[in-house]
């Protein structure tokens, strides 16, 4: 079948077998299970629940590390680099469908039920016979006022300059992209730090914006339907934007030694992707949470 | 059962709806009988006649964009010729106006409420205790000796027929559905929010139905029944209802005005009554709550209320059906503090459902029911430690 | 099927410049990235959730065989119900596709593995664990899961300790499906041997990739909502509470959502199977196969606009049930193109029936009878005497049992000899054919009666006039299980060779097949097409020689 060393290099990467995924899997259900029993208080212990966070996040470095070391171990052809590509940008759109779960329920929330639990539509008779006097208006926490009187935090404030950050942040990943490709790895690495850094900033005043809501605005998860919504399509994006911060560090000390060329740097671009995504679901939130 | 269905039809029902439903029915059923005559037809002569040992070549066309269009269009025409008077007869169901009088029915776990709205009158309506008894597991009873197994109740709904009578159906715990075949009438109750639906009945008589969505264990087990009437009858009925004394000791629980209690997000809220309602159920209140009661008396009543509230689950011998229903016997609760007894009583865990819809009264002697029974140790419980405990 | 790995050193095709082989024993299981071996492992983990699943519809159908309750408690029955459809749909239907598509895509599209090997272990092996845990709420304090499988608040919130496990095993199985539809998606996309254009493709494969994007887009949905969920009962938030300003209707709304595309996730992997298997046993080739992919696209697409044709009775707005109804409807269109085109390609075909062939006949008689009861539940006037009936029940069995299953069984005699190098007993497929056929009908096509004449669904027992439809429903459903026997039986005996050692099945086992994964020896080399193969014109599905 041809002269093997000429074809080595182009045929597919098939990896050895492999132990990560199963102690993966393992490690999540001690987690998993761990909690479980926490939120049912009936206690096993933290253990499993610190056992297994602890061996999963052991296993996804171990992971990364290891596609990270074939991948500047040649063994990679283009065609990899095609399904890199092709499984990220599959792996973004299922992230879009679930942040569009979450959309959805702030949509009907706003747009249907709290207007018919206020009388509007066919649903007259709801607001009549069990929640006399209700008037529906957002931010709302429903008719039995869930949560107590609250205040919502002002889109031009905190939240516009987290726009801003995050915004900007678009810009210096770009431009590191731009310096990786012209082989200016030294501005390429500045302006990566520079994007961790904005990172963080929006991670900080996210959480200063927490602690606000809770001690000052009595907003909070049991705040009715707004509380709701506003936490956990924040807290979802805050969790996204924490995992991009640490995806961002982990390339950027790559980049430091050495990893990537300026024709193939699919890791790089992954990550920019991956922000890039974070930073339009922001945009999302920032209209239809903070501002409408 | 019924006497318009066959049995194993959907019934042509007692109202113009009903009939115009089984009308679209019938028209669906005999399209899909006349295209699977074709299709599954030529599938058969295809099979008996294009067979190797028959046709041993093979013909080799394998596209002809003429027939393909022909085959995306005919079921196209044949979709809106059964959409049309689909559509048409839709629109008349969703239609609420104009009606006559108005019922509100409520969905508990399990059983339903009725309330005539502006007449004063409300009752309960659950499964006979014939059935009850029969079809619990075990129970060692022939079902199908009994009468109207699993079908009957001890209050039907009474209504007029010729009347447009407006339902608003809701939930007070978990989603049920409102179901009665012969009026072509289902509808989800839903905890928090109203649905409306309207039926005219042509004929009088006795139609049943029953709840149709999960609602927990009992689900099969809470069934409707209507009993169709002249005006006149009606009329009487409810004068009947009015004099009062039928409610109270009709329904297996006194009905007490739904309290406003804070509604837990795990269980439903309680909606806060309709006026009306609220009027009227005090009236059916059979004593002031804050009354001091003797224990043989909580005792006694506590047992009726046990019986056709908690021995489903937790067996008329206490010793429930673990895991999934504990057994009361020497249990931590019976045996505990009483507040946190009642609260598990008014609010429910887990698959217990909350029970707010019982007078004070009525918690208060099931709760001193359950803690001095089975060699249970626990303390007499006062209807005014309930009243306190629901706020 | 278990039998590639004394296959390494096969002749042939068995490069041995390679470096690694499979571990030994157990740890080759547990670490492999090959297709064929994880294919081997999701088609076993599917058979075992199958027989699960299938002790559960037991528990039930033995309950519903009279009137009265004889054996369970209603709330065990609603947890038999509710885990008798996660575990079918879930443990059973979706990993069995997700192992053909493993097994075949790779051979069919000539690669020589999935994209991601080590990904592709992950998503197999999230299945077990994720099932133990969903299993292992029935023996918790209150009981497994019991507010059906669509779990409605506020009924699933009543669940006791078994919540939070029902809630997180949900998602590891939506992980699982999601790196496995990507998986399969990346290889059919990026993967294919030069000269394979899209509209060359296998149908199976192109099915596979329609039902991946169905799952990517899906999945997370649901596993958003059962986050809420989650949310509503430990954190106090009021997405489904109306005191709060949600509704318990949201859910539903989200649900499905994901629930009707996830149907046609149950059934396109079918249509592909009964698309390849036609055309073989009719020697002729497939009846318009580009309109099939259309069809099939198209059915994805309106798939994500009808959803709420589950919830008419909830109480939309009129515009809202016209809609879903209209849209709804015209589903019937496009797969009425496929039945159609199924037909035309018997039409004047060659035809012989061996088993593989059967099933897929009986799955186009049978699957368009469900499809039928399916038009008649999207119109939504009727459809409220419908809902929550054993209509329901008998439309969704239809489409799921001779329909979905029917494809697996048919897949799986189709290609086995392709797998193990042995031919199974066609003698005792056929009578497995029929005597699944006829009772399967007996199971459940009185349930179309018991639902129209008033019982509905999810009851552990029901009035005394709808006792013989479920008779006969029982008896149906213990003889159906019992065939299965001489399946399990068949698929064994070519395993290992019951029926004579030696690997007596062809490389083109069947004489009218086409496809790639005809070209490679019986049993298939433990590596196949580790250089892109030719690709001759003979084998090619989609056919452009005009
Ligand atoms: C594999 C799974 C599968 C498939 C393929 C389908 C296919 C279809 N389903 Fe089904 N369905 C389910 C699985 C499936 N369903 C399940 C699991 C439920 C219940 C969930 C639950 O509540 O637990 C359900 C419930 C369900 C409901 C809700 C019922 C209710 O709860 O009240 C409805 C309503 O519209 C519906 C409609 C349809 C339609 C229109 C199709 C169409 O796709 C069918 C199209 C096919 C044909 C029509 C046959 C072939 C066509 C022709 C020969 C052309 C000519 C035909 C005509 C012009 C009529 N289904
Ligand atoms: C794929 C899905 C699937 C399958 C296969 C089945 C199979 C069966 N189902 Fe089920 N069923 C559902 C999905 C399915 N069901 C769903 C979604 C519900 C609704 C739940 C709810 O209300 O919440 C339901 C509910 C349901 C009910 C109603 C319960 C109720 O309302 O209370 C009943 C009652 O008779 C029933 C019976 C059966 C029976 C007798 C079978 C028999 O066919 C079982 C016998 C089958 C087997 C033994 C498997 C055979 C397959 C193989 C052997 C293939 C081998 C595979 C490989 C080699 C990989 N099912
Ligand atoms: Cu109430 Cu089902
Ligand atoms: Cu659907």
């Amino acid at each position: 079948m041809g002269t093997q060393a000429a074809q080595k290099s182009e045929r597919y990467f098939v990896p050895q077998p492999s132990a990560w995924p199963f102690v993966l899997t393992a490690s999540l259900i001690a987690l998993l299970g761990g909690v479980s029993a926490y939120l049912e208080e009936d206690h096993i212990g933290p253990i499993p629940i610190y056992a297994g966070l602890a061996v999963a996040i052991y296993i996804i470095f171990r992971w990364f590390r290891g596609v990270a070391l074939e991948s500047e171990g040649g063994m990679y052809s283009a065609q990899v680099g095609r399904t890199y590509r092709w499984g990220m940008s599959w792996f973004i759109f299922s992230e879009v469908m679930f942040f569009g779960a979450f959309f959805g329920a702030l949509f009907y929330a706003r747009e249907l039920s709290l207007p018919w639990l206020g009388g509007e539509g066919s649903k007259i008779a709801t607001n009549l016979t069990l929640w006399p006097g209700f008037e529906a208006h957002w931010p709302s926490n429903g008719p039995a006022q869930l949560g107590g009187a609250f205040k919502t935090i002002p889109a031009f404030s905190v939240p516009a300059i987290n726009t801003a950050i995050l915004l900007t942040s678009g810009v210096t990943i770009t431009m590191a992209h731009h310096a990786l490709k012209a082989s200016k790895r030294g501005a390429c690495i500045l302006w990566m730090w520079a994007t961790v850094a904005l990172g963080c900033a929006f991670l900080y005043l996210q959480a200063h914006e927490y602690i606000e809501a809770y001690t000052e605005l009595n907003l909070t998860l049991r705040s009715g339907i707004y509380g709701s919504t506003f936490f956990m399509l924040t807290g979802f994006h805050g969790m996204h934007v924490t995992l991009g911060t640490i995806m961002l560090i982990s390339i950027t000390l790559r980049l430091m030694s050495g990893h990537f060329k300026p024709d193939s740097h699919f890791g790089f671009e992954g990550v920019a992707w991956y922000w890039h995504f974070v930073d339009v679901v922001w945009l999302g939130l920032f209209v239809v949470v903070y501002w409408l | 059962y019924t006497q318009t269905s066959g049995g194993y039809n959907m019934p042509t029902g007692v109202t113009e709806i009903s009939h115009a439903v089984h009308k679209v029915h019938m028209a669906a059923f005999w399209t899909c009988v006349a295209i699977a005559v074709v299709v599954f037809g030529a599938m058969t002569w295809s099979i008996i006649n294009h067979r190797r040992s028959k046709h041993p070549k093979a013909a080799d066309f394998h596209e002809s964009v003429k027939v393909e269009i022909l085959w995306t269009i005919a079921p196209f025409v044949i979709l809106i010729s059964l959409a049309v008077p689909a559509a048409g007869t839709l629109i008349r169901m969703e239609d609420t106006r104009g009606s006559d009088m108005t019922v509100k029915v409520t969905g508990y776990q399990w059983k339903w409420q009725y309330e005539y709205l502006g007449e004063n009158v409300s009752y309960f309506s659950t499964l006979t205790a014939e059935s009850n008894a029969a079809r619990q597991l075990h129970s060692g009873v022939d079902v199908t000796k009994v009468e109207n197994y699993l079908v009957d109740v001890d209050n039907p709904l009474v209504l007029p027929v010729g009347k447009k009578i407006r339902f608003l159906i809701t939930a007070n715990d978990v989603i049920h559905a409102w179901w009665v075949p012969e009026l072509a009438v289902k509808k989800d109750a839903i905890p928090g929010y109203v649905n409306e639906i309207w039926t005219k009945i042509e004929q009088p008589g006795t139609y049943r139905g029953v709840c149709a969505e999960l609602c927990g264990r009992d689900h099969g087990f809470m069934p409707i029944v209507v009993k169709a009437v002249s005006e006149d009858e009606y009329k009487a009925f409810i004068a009947a209802k009015k004099g009062g004394t039928a409610v109270a000791a009709a329904a297996p629980v006194a009905s007490d005005a739904a309290p406003a209690a804070e509604p837990a997000p795990a269980a439903a809220p309680a909606p806060a009554a309709v006026e009306v309602a609220a009027a009227d159920t005090k009236a059916a209140a059979p004593a002031p709550a804050a009354k001091e009661e003797g224990k043989d008396e909580l005792m006694k009543k506590g047992e009726a209320v046990y019986k056709a509230n908690c021995a489903a689950c937790h067996q008329a011998n206490g010793t429930g059906l673990p895991p999934n229903f504990p057994s009361l016997v020497n249990s931590k609760v019976a045996n505990g503090p009483a507040d946190a007894h009642v609260t598990q009583i008014l609010k429910g865990k887990n698959l217990m459902p909350p029970f707010p819809q019982l007078s004070d009264e009525d918690v208060a002697a099931v709760a001193t029911y359950e803690r001095l029974s089975w060699g249970n140790k626990g303390s007499v419980v006062q209807p005014a430690q309930v009243a306190a405990l629901r706020k | 099927m278990a039998h590639a790995h004394d296959d390494h050193a096969h002749g042939g095709h068995g490069h041995d410049d390679h470096a690694h082989g499979p571990d030994k024993g157990i740890m080759r299981w547990i670490k492999t990235t090959n297709h064929k071996d994880l294919g081997t492992l999701y088609l076993f983990f599917a058979f075992i959730m199958f027989f699960i699943g299938g002790l559960m519809s037991l528990v039930i159908r033995a309950e519903l065989f009279h009137p009265g309750l004889q054996f369970v408690d209603p709330e065990f029955f609603n947890q038999m119900t509710t885990l008798h459809a996660l575990v079918m749909i879930f443990g059973g239907l979706m990993p069995a596709f997700t192992g053909l598509a493993n097994w075949m895509v790779p051979m069919m599209i000539g690669c020589s593995d999935l994209a991601l090997p080590r990904v592709n272990n992950w998503g197999f092996w999230l299945l077990p664990f994720a099932f133990t845990m969903l299993l292992s709420t029935m023996f918790m304090p209150g009981g497994g899961p019991a507010g059906g499988w669509t779990l409605y608040p506020p009924l699933s919130l009543q669940t006791a300790n078994a919540f939070p496990f029902l809630i997180f095993s949900i998602h590891l199985m939506g992980i699982s499906s999601i790196t496995g539809a990507i998986n399969v998606v990346v290889t059919i996309l990026n993967m294919r041997t030069p000269g394979m254009t899209l509209l060359k493709m296998p149908l199976f494969a192109w099915t596979w990739l329609i039902t991946g994007y169905l799952l990517i887009a899906v999945m997370p949905v649901l596993a958003g909502a059962v986050t809420m969920l989650l949310t509503d009962k430990y954190f106090g938030t009021s997405f489904f509470s109306a005191a709060g300003g949600g509704d318990p209707v949201l859910f539903q709304h989200v649900f499905w959502f994901f629930g009707h595309p996830e149907v046609y996730i149950l059934i396109l992997p079918a249509f592909g199977i009964v698309s390849t298997i036609i055309p073989t046993f009719a020697r002729k080739q497939l009846f318009g196969y580009d309109s099939m992919v259309y069809a099939t696209a198209g059915i994805a697409f309106l798939s994500f606009i009808v959803w709420a044709h589950h919830m008419f009775t909830v109480g939309m707005p009129l515009a809202g049930e016209l809609f879903f109804m209209f849209a709804t409807m015209l589903i019937a269109v496009p797969t009425g193109v496929k039945v159609f085109n199924w037909v035309a390609t018997m039409w004047r075909g060659s035809m012989t029936f061996e088993t593989p062939m059967l099933f897929a006949v009986g799955f186009v008689f049978l699957f368009t009878i469900g499809g039928f009861s399916g038009v008649m539940l999207a119109m939504t006037p009727v459809d409220f005497q419908y809902h929550d009936t054993y209509f329901v029940v008998a439309h969704f069995h239809y489409v799921l049992v001779p329909g979905a299953v029917f494809s697996v069984i048919a897949a799986i005699y189709y290609w086995i000899p392709k797998w193990t190098g042995r031919m199974y007993n066609e003698f005792w497929g056929k009578t497995h054919f029929w005597l699944s056929t006829i009772f399967i009908n007996l199971t459940f096509f009185p349930q179309h009666f018991a639902g129209l004449a008033g019982m509905q669904r999810r009851v552990p027992d029901y009035a005394l006039q709808f006792t013989d439809f479920n008779v006969i429903s029982s008896i149906g459903a213990f003889g159906f299980f019992v065939s299965q026997f001489i399946f399990i039986f068949n698929v064994l005996a070519s395993c290992y060779g019951w029926f004579g050692r030696q690997r007596n099945a062809p490389d083109r086992v069947w004489e009218g097949a086409r496809g790639l994964e005809w070209t490679v020896p019986s049993p298939a080399p433990y590596h196949t097409f580790e250089d892109p193969p030719e690709l001759p014109a003979h084998e090619v599905t989609g056919v452009h020689d005009h």
